[in-house]
């Protein structure tokens, strides 16, 4: 019994993540999923006094994510994120690294193009309506076209990732049967208590 | 008959001839207008306008402006905006394709201020503004800078749900720098 239990909690990997950790993982996810509807959503509306502030809206929440998300930056390159499954293959803890390091780096870049985009197109960020942001760039229109096309680009690419990102986990809970899932979502019983 | 015809020649000319007296330099004049969007300053400009001024800052009281805008020249910054400002709600375009401001009267307040009243009619409805302005004449050529502040709903800018200020101001700077060249 001791044996097995040690043998499966080694097997899922040791530690999990801190409650800060998990919490910051969980707003993030959250708030980001509601940005990128409200985005697709306020985009399709014809020009209206609810446009433009859904705009403001998504815009403050925008950089709101980008600094909730140094935040997280800064709380995991000070505490240990739990390691891999040592079964994992090679492959997969590689693909798992990039994809971790692409959504860090998707939820950094996706605001700053979301403001560039914003200075582009001659609109000051003002973030809650108090504080002014300095204006990335001098409008230009055909620029802002493009920043929009990459805004839009890079929330695509985020969502594939995030697709990926869900399906792996999902992947090492039902097939894999580890405590990947568990260690993000602490209301799951780790599997070493069930087995 | 004939006599009366080229009295009111001479006259017409006289006037022309007035009128024609100093012209705008639209190359190097504009104007310009700061609105405010959800708090936040959004400039504009009228690609497209005309002005009639006769200014003479040793006699300011028989200085005459008139300057009409094309409202379909206006330029919001955005396309999407530009169709909407020019749609029912906002000036109604294809209705009123100009805004006017004829002066009634202008006077001198200190130095170089000056301060141009007169009739705005935006929209069918005109009202009376108040558009304090330097002069300063360099090399034969007057700069004029002023501007004055309206409410847009004073002049149904901006109706039906654009009636919530809180999304657009009321409040609208617009700015005119006008060159003006002796000929």
């Amino acid at each position: 019994m001791q044996a097995a239990s040690s043998r499966v909690s080694h097997r899922s990997g040791t530690g999990t993540y801190t409650r800060v950790a998990i919490a910051l993982h969980w707003i993030v996810a959250t708030v980001i999923l509601c940005t990128f509807l409200l985005g697709l959503y306020m985009s399709r509306l014809p020009f209206s006094p609810l446009k433009l502030r859904l705009y403001s809206y998504h815009k403050w929440i925008g950089i709101s994510i980008f600094l909730l998300v140094v935040f997280r930056l800064l709380w995991r390159l000070t505490h240990r994120a739990p390691p891999h499954p040592p079964d994992m293959p090679r492959w997969q803890r590689h693909a798992a690294n990039a994809s971790h390091w692409l959504l860090y780096g998707l939820t950094l870049v996706i605001p700053i193009s979301g403001w560039l985009m914003s200075s582009a197109s001659g609109i000051k960020v003002v973030y809650f309506g108090l504080i002014p942001l300095p204006d990335l760039l001098e409008k230009n229109k055909p620029l802002a076209e493009q920043l929009v096309w990459v805004h839009d680009a890079l929330n695509y690419l985020m969502l594939a990732v995030v697709v990926l990102h869900v399906a792996a986990a999902l992947k090492h809970h039902f097939l894999d049967r580890d405590d990947v899932l568990n260690r993000m979502v602490p209301v799951i019983k780790p599997r070493s208590r069930v087995t | 008959m004939i006599r009366i015809t080229a009295a009111a020649a001479v006259l017409l000319s006289i006037f022309l001839g007035d009128a024609h007296a100093q012209t705008v330099d639209y190359s190097k004049s504009q104007i310009t207008f700061t609105g405010k969007q959800m708090g936040v300053p959004a400039d504009g400009r009228f690609r497209k306008f005309t002005a009639q001024i006769a200014f003479d800052p040793n006699k300011p009281d028989t200085s005459k402006a008139e300057v009409t805008v094309d409202l379909n020249s206006i330029d919001t910054g955005s396309s999407e905006s530009d169709t909407e400002v020019k749609s029912k709600n906002w000036f109604n375009v294809p209705l009123f394709p100009a805004a006017k401001f004829t002066s009634t009267s202008i006077k001198q307040t200190c130095a170089d201020k000056y301060e141009a009243i007169g009739k705005l009619s935006i929209k069918g409805i005109s009202q009376d503004v108040r558009a304090p302005f330097t002069a300063k004449a360099a090399n034969g050529v007057t700069t004029f800078d002023g501007g004055f502040t309206l409410l847009r709903l004073g002049y149904k800018v901006g109706e039906g749900p654009w009636g919530d200020t809180e999304t657009v101001a009321n409040e609208v700077q617009v700015k005119f720098h006008i060159l003006l060249t002796a000929k």
